[in-house]
């Protein structure tokens, strides 16, 4: 892949991006949340079209326009999330969309020859005809890697294949990744697992804000150095100055042994009035779902939450918001606005109770009115309050939620990825509101996984990891390479 | 005038117009004979039962559910209440008012059933609805042992094919426009409306939003049982009997035609009460055109399936014609 280039609206993902890969090469690919490895290899797979640069493969040039282009040419995927169907067993799912026929009828012993002769390669052994819905993760991964095989592929990108396995999976998955290696199947292999770099991949190149930074043999690559190159030096960007928080400060929300297996195991913290924590950690540690479950959007398996003191007991986002939260989802498309409603009505939507009259209906003017008010006070950009949220650009329906949120006069804002792919100057604005609600006296929660936001926007962080809090940081002490050693496990 | 308000009155004045072309056309068609008051007031009478069930419907579509219960809920609260009529010794109103209230009671019973596993379990309303559908049938036939249940008395006779006095207005256009004002303002002006429309649009961000989600889906099932209810009372009274047989399978399809020719969307959170009236009306009309004009009942089938299908076609187009300009 030659000087690949990617642009979405507002976010250049890509720029001059390029990788090489030999055959039977393990070439690890590593970077941050957001620094353009899942697009490289969507471009790669023909998930998506690059906007500049051009692919060859075997010294060719390659168009790769779909899918199944991709996959005539070779390349396979095997993403995070699987794509199997789980009513079907391995055999099936080996064979599906590719099936071998006699006239009309399925060729059952030769698809399952072909899923046998498959895993003899790789020495690995599977039920063959049990759904897959009932096979543990490794296993259905170890299917997912017998289709792309059975399909020729040559090139293999594996996205983060050990985040979900136990070690002694990994070992088993790491013989099988060298069987193919040896077989001459070149393997890009996506990890942020810093620590097993050096155990299996030959090379590994580092991305960082859609570029590549470094490209070195993994053995003279240790962690660290690796860690320095995927943070890097950024400029100290436009946060606002955090208010002190007072020495005296109540606590403000007081979360004991909350736990909601597999993703929240055992989480206490505190967080002060005025003041703002924030939960750094990858994806899939768990962040999310620790304050969805704070939120009532899930129900803990057990903990106790305090807030301002008071024992509170939620079951639901109801129960939450009686509570005095506010909790601003990741993604505000899916759970944060009703699209094909108006501004209006996605403003008042939480809290309409402060617009029934006693006659039980609701009071449409002093709904404008409010919600005008809330389209001035945080320069929401829209013709009308009755223009559809969909309508609306990323910056203003994020401001819209918070529109929503800032009528119920919140004891705690719960924000998770606040400033998700909107724009430099929304962003701004949504910092500057923070710094308000905390100077306000609210305690704020922030999940973010853009390092310079958790670093510049918290007064204290605390690093998840495996659904648990293993760092603490106060404000001063908080580096990146500190924290990025902290998330991904590597001693630092 | 704001450009909502604007729209809404847009809206409602093309489908006004259209549907006075449409019955002009027809008129011309069937040589005067349409649009004379007493075949209008018929038409009015016609679409009653539609419509009300119609406005059920309405409900449980928003929340993007369906409601395929509704016809043999017709025929199960009119068998109820036709029994209970003849075993109470109530007289005159308290009698009639008696056993609506059971009526409207088994059919927010059954509406509840319906709810309960949709939202416990989060099973699809197409199935629980199909199954009230056959066991509400069942009890009707069971309960009537197969026959009408006639009526012993004649108290019921003004809320079914009545007129008020000294007009040629039918008592059941009275339960429509009372249906229809309360069903709107629930709709449009109160939490449970807004609430209703939310679930349809985003249920994952209602639900975040602190709406009680399954209460309110629990609330369109039994209201939807209710307007059963309502209609099989009408119907009981209309006929003096309760009969099993009252539902023929065509009603809840009609009165789904009705919503969906109304503007109101199957994918949930996009309609109105207003337009499942036009749409009634519309389906009112064309029956009743094609009656006159004498068409082949066969025939008159396919010209409403044609018109279900234009109906939701032209919305479909409209949408994307706005979504580009």
């Amino acid at each position: 892949m030659r000087g690949i280039g990617k642009t979405f609206p507002g976010v250049r993902a890509l720029e001059d991006v390029s990788l090489d890969l030999y055959a039977g090469e393990i070439h690890a690919l590593v970077g941050e949340n957001g620094a353009g490895k899942s697009t490289l290899m969507k471009i790669l797979a023909g998930a998506q079209r690059a906007d500049s640069g051009e692919i060859a493969i075997d010294g060719k040039t390659v168009t790769i326009d779909s899918p199944r282009t991709a996959e005539n040419l070779g390349v396979g995927m095997i993403y995070q999330e699987f794509n199997l169907v789980p009513a079907l067993n391995a055999v099936d799912n080996i064979v599906l969309g590719n099936e071998p026929a006699k006239g009309l009828l399925l060729d059952e012993r030769a698809a399952r020859a072909r899923a046998e002769a498959v895993f003899s390669e790789l020495a690995i052994s599977l039920p063959l005809t049990v759904e897959t819905s009932q096979l543990r993760v490794a296993q259905q991964q170890l299917i997912e890697i017998a289709k792309v095989l059975s399909r020729h592929a040559r090139i293999i990108v594996m996205d983060e294949p050990t985040a979900a396995l136990t070690d002694r999976e990994i070992t088993k998955l790491f013989e099988v990744i060298r069987a193919l290696k040896a077989r001459g199947v070149g393997i890009v292999y996506i990890s942020h697992r810093l620590e097993e770099l050096p155990q299996i991949a030959d090379r590994v190149t580092v991305l960082r804000d859609g570029r590549v930074i470094e490209t070195r043999a993994a053995k003279d690559f240790p962690p660290d150095e690796i860690i320095r190159a995927m943070v890097g030096r950024r400029l100290e960007s436009h946060f606002p100055e955090l208010p002190p928080v007072a020495p005296g400060a109540a606590v403000a929300l007081k979360v004991q042994d909350l736990t909601r297996p597999p993703a929240v195991n055992g989480v206490s913290f505190e967080v002060r009035q005025g003041e703002i924590v924030g939960l750094a950690g990858l994806v899939g540690a768990g962040r999310t779902e620790i304050v969805r479950a704070i939120a009532g959007a899930d129900v803990p398996q057990k903990g106790t939450i305090e807030v301002q003191g008071r024992v509170i007991r939620i079951r639901s986002p109801h129960d939450g918001i009686d509570a005095g939260f506010a909790f601003i989802t990741e993604d505000r498309k899916a759970q944060g606005l009703v699209l094909g409603m108006s501004v209006r009505e996605n403003v008042t939507l939480a809290h309409l109770g402060q617009f029934v009259e006693r006659d039980q209906l609701i009071d449409r003017r002093k709904e404008e009115q409010t919600t005008r008010e809330y389209i001035d006070q945080l320069q929401i950009r829209t013709p009308s309050t009755e223009q559809l949220v969909r309508n609306l650009s990323g910056g203003n329906q994020q401001k819209v939620v918070l529109a929503k949120w800032l009528l119920g006069n919140a004891k705690v804002f719960l924000f998770d990825e606040p400033t998700r792919g909107i724009d430099v100057g929304a962003k701004a604005e949504i910092y500057d509101l923070m710094v308000k609600l905390a100077a306000g006296g609210a305690g704020i929660v922030m999940v973010s996984s853009e390092l310079p936001e958790v670093l510049g926007m918290a007064h204290r962080i605390l690093v998840i990891r495996g659904g648990q809090i293993v760092r603490e940081f106060a404000r001063a002490d908080a580096t990146p390479d500190a924290v990025i050693a902290a998330a991904t496990g590597a001693a630092a | 005038m704001k450009a909502e308000t604007r729209n809404y009155w847009l809206r409602a004045g093309a489908a006004i117009a259209f549907l006075l072309v449409v019955a002009l056309v027809i008129n011309f068609a069937a040589h005067g004979t349409f649009l004379q008051p007493d075949n209008v007031v018929r038409v009015l009478r016609q679409i009653t039962y539609n419509f009300i069930m119609g406005v059920g419907e309405t409900f449980v579509i928003i929340t993007a559910g369906i409601d395929l219960s509704i016809g043999s809920l017709i025929s199960l609260t009119g068998v109820v209440m036709a029994l209970f009529a003849n075993a109470t010794g109530l007289h005159g109103f308290p009698l009639v008012a008696a056993t609506l209230l059971v009526g409207l009671a088994v059919g927010a019973a059954a509406g509840f059933v319906n709810a309960v596993p949709v939202v416990k379990l989060n099973l699809p309303p197409f199935i629980t609805t199909l199954a009230m559908m056959q066991i509400a049938l069942g009890l009707s036939y069971i309960l009537s042992g197969g026959q009408p249940v006639p009526l012993q008395m004649t108290d019921f006779q003004h809320t079914g094919y009545g007129v008020i006095p000294h007009t040629k207005i039918p008592y059941p256009v009275i339960w429509m426009i009372v249906v229809l004002i309360i069903s709107s303002v629930l709709l449009m002006r109160t939490r449970f409306g807004r609430y209703v429309f939310a679930i349809g649009g985003n249920e994952e961000a209602a639900r975040l939003a602190g709406v009680n989600v399954g209460r309110v889906k629990t609330a369109v099932y039994v209201i939807s049982g209710m307007c059963a209810a309502i209609v099989g009372f009408l119907y009981m009274s209309l006929f003096s009997s309760g009969s099993p047989q009252t539902a023929t399978g065509n009603e809840m399809l009609n009165a789904i035609a009705a919503v969906v020719v109304g503007g109101t969307s199957l994918m949930g959170g996009r309609g109105a009460i207003i337009g499942t009236f036009f749409g009634a009306l519309l389906i009112g009309f064309l029956d009743n055109a094609m009656n006159l004009l004498q068409i082949n009942s066969y025939l008159q089938w396919v010209v409403l399936g044609v018109v279900i299908l234009l109906a939701v076609v032209l919305d479909e187009l409209r949408k994307r014609y706005l979504k580009r300009a």
